[in-house]
């Protein structure tokens, strides 16, 4: 569940704010939501206008957002929420539409992750008319305006996502003045899987500023060959003094760190994960795990038997409390990621930004803690 | 079983008792195992009906110089607002819906109709009263800090008028509720700064000003010529909600047989004895669906206390299993009519307003 930011009752058009006073504690929203969900703005919802297969199991959803949407910056990603049996599940997903559509449609790119309970789902079952709750738009993986004159892009996989939206961003700019010149080095398995494949030719094509290298690691079942960054510097001489945009897999990403770093040009790269792991500290030899605790900057070693509310406070961190037994709902801290087992039922719970009870979930491995 | 309000007799047998609560932690996990859309369907229909249902009772209240009007609208706004409390505001406020995953139905961003503040009474009543049930000298709701419900609570000559605080606490029981949270009796005692007794009491503040303004500022003005009747069905509505949620409160801890608790007996108390004490502890009101929905299901109040984060459309069905539970270990399942249940706490409330024979 992402933590929307608070909105004062107030907010909104002068009408609404005034019409706060009448529906307080509630807002007009709470009201209007009643009506159709997309006009309820303290809770951002969008509808599925239609769904568009990409690959055999990607799908790119173009979505209709309601009153809530305050816009974002090409690159950027979204929480999406996902309402199955009952609860809402929420993913993240880049947006792969330019800040301000001419259809105004939102556009996210779904991989259905084999075995996956929310992608495949949402790649395949999602008929039009389906609403989905839409978190605000984050992240600083975006491109700064005016773009800087020459870019690189390395992609993997779906790694495309973001930068599919920097480049529609820039697709949009004006024919006329100075463009800047765009490199883009994809690499995927096969051609097949290779989504917006069309599309990037087509731009490739026409484009005088638009240069794409697709690259396949297992071109007719051959053995793999990897994008590395001996690749880049063939294909891209002056990587150096580009301003570079990569996203993909974590090995890629760590292969792409050190060789920017080796050549101290890091200050230019810009890196999106989709997963944290990184983030998260090594598995300690307990089956338990380590976790660490964010916002105070504390890891700690956690048994598979022994809550994370003790585990924090003997860590010193400033966890909150209440009754210690899973009743109160006292202790509630965001998972940011990882897998935590509730005590009492067993009951795993691995979503980034779920609440969690403290007082009564241990260690399922390592995990991290938004606190 | 001895007498009402006797102390509980401890049973001996640890063992017994840690069986009884694997077998209530079964019914628990399996409710949460069949969480899902029925569920879900059902809150946000209560929560499309309840503002449904204000927005009609304000509708009708604009136009109440017309006396059907008035009593209509201000039979829909007493509904509403009953429900906006108990079905709803008590029940979210729990975190019986947190795992729906929703931001707009979740214990940490709901704000309820109700002048103490969602977060205040998060703590007294989640936190406090949940985990000390009926224990003396712990449990604060044992009483509000004002009403001496057990024999263990020392005696004052104060409480000789306690039958009539408690008459005139329940039409303003809001407010009753919204003093009891600033705990101003655990301030004096030295439990909690007299900082944050000022950061409470300007948060409620805060709050009651809009409450207030709404009821009786806003709507009458919007009224026009109806103002005077639009203000007394409003004054009518919350005076209604807060009887009723006194009465049903009143007898959720209070009627016949159940029990205190002292903290001795308390002390290293496993998951099983707890589970016991809540059920001890707390008593149940009979009635029909439509009653159960307008109490919050707190007519459940025994299925609320063993498993207060279930969703509270799942008590009726645990409700059976429960009592079969408790007749098989021999345990009291105090339950009854709303008229003998609310006698039943009066005597008590009567009968320890005079100290100890």
């Amino acid at each position: 569940m992402p933590v929307l930011p608070r909105r004062p009752a107030w907010s909104g058009t002068p009408l609404l704010a005034a019409a706060a006073w009448l529906t307080s504690p509630l807002t007009a929203d709470d009201y209007l939501g009643l009506v159709d969900p997309l006009l309820c703005a303290r809770h951002p919802a969008g509808r599925v206008v239609a769904a568009r297969p990409e690959t055999d199991d990607a799908t790119t959803l173009l979505i209709k957002p309601g009153r809530g949407w305050a816009g974002h910056k090409a690159g950027q990603y979204l929480a999406i929420g996902v309402r199955i049996d009952g609860a809402l599940h929420w993913r993240t997903y880049s947006l792969t539409c330019p800040p301000e559509p001419t259809d105004g449609l939102l556009s996210i790119t779904v991989h259905a992750a084999a075995g996956g309970r929310v992608s495949p789902r949402l790649a395949h079952e999602t008929p039009s008319g389906t609403v989905l709750r839409l978190g605000p738009a984050q992240g600083d993986f975006s491109l700064p305006d005016p773009p800087p004159p020459r870019i690189l892009m390395l992609t993997a996989g779906s790694g495309i996502t973001p930068v599919m939206g920097m480049l529609r961003t820039l697709a949009e700019r004006p024919p006329t003045g100075p463009h800047p010149d765009v490199l883009l080095l994809h690499s995927t398995r096969t051609i097949r899987e290779c989504i917006f494949r069309d599309e990037l030719q087509a731009m490739h094509r026409q484009l005088s500023w638009f240069r794409f290298v697709p690259h396949h690691t297992r071109p007719g079942g051959a053995p793999s060959r990897h994008l590395t960054p001996g690749h880049v510097a063939g294909l891209c001489p002056d990587w150096r003094e580009r301003e570079a945009w990569a996203c993909g897999p974590e090995a890629m990403l760590q292969a792409v760190e050190a060789h920017w770093a080796e050549a101290r040009v890091t200050e230019r790269l810009h890196v999106e994960r989709f997963r944290m792991a990184p983030f998260l500290p090594h598995d300690s030899d307990t089956s338990g795990g380590r976790v660490r605790f964010l916002r105070t900057g504390v890891d700690a070693d956690a048994g598979t038997t022994v809550p994370l509310l003790e585990v924090g406070e003997q860590a010193g961190v400033a966890m909150p409390y209440g009754c210690r037994r899973g009743l109160c709902f006292g202790c509630l801290t965001p998972l940011a990621h990882g897998r935590v087992r509730d005590l009492r039922t067993g009951e795993i719970h691995d979503e980034p930004g779920r609440l969690i009870q403290t007082c009564v979930s241990a260690a399922a491995g390592p995990l991290a803690l938004d606190i | 079983m001895r007498a009402s309000g006797a102390e509980s007799d401890l049973p001996p047998h640890p063992e017994w008792t840690e069986a009884l609560g694997e077998e209530l932690d079964r019914l628990r996990a399996e409710v949460i195992a069949t969480r899902g859309e029925p569920d879900a369907r059902y809150i946000r229909g209560i929560i499309t009906g309840q503002r449904a249902l204000e927005i009609a009772g304000r509708i009708a209240l604009a136009f109440s110089l017309f006396p059907p009007a008035w009593v209509c609208g201000t039979l829909m706004l007493s509904t509403a607002k009953i429900l906006e409390n108990m079905e709803l505001g008590h029940n979210i406020l729990h975190g019986q819906w947190d795992w729906m995953g929703d931001p707009a139905i979740h214990s940490t961003t709901w704000e309820w109709d109700f002048l103490t503040p969602a977060d205040a009474w998060k703590r007294t009543h989640n936190h406090q009263h949940h985990t000390w049930t009926n224990v003396v000298g712990r449990d604060r709701d044992l009483g509000y800090a004002v009403l001496r419900m057990s024999p263990e609570q020392p005696w004052h000559p104060a409480h000789l008028a306690q039958p009539l605080a408690n008459a005139l606490l329940a039409p303003v029981f809001e407010w009753g509720i919204a003093l009891y949270d600033l705990e101003p009796d655990v301030v004096l005692s030295g439990g909690r700064s007299p900082r944050h007794l000022v950061d409470d009491a300007a948060r409620l503040a805060a709050k009651a000003l809009r409450q207030l303004a709404k009821d009786y500022l806003l709507f009458p003005v919007l009224a026009g010529p109806s103002a005077v009747p639009c203000l007394l069905g409003n004054l009518t509505a919350n005076t209604v909600r807060n009887i009723w949620s006194h009465t049903i409160i009143m007898c959720g801890h209070f009627p016949g047989a159940v029990q205190t608790f002292t903290e001795a007996q308390v002390h290293e108390e496993t998951r099983g004895r707890w589970y016991l004490r809540q059920i001890q502890g707390s008593a149940n009101i009979d009635g029909g669906p439509l009653f159960h929905i307008l109490t919050g299901n707190l007519s459940h109040q025994i299925e609320h206390h063993l498993f207060p984060d279930l969703p509270s459309n799942r008590y009726a069905q645990l409700a059976p299993r429960v009592r079969e539970i408790c007749q098989r270990y021999g345990l009291p399942y105090v339950t009854g009519p709303l008229l003998r249940q609310y006698a039943s706490t009066w005597r008590r409330i009567l009968r320890h307003a005079l100290p100890n024979r």
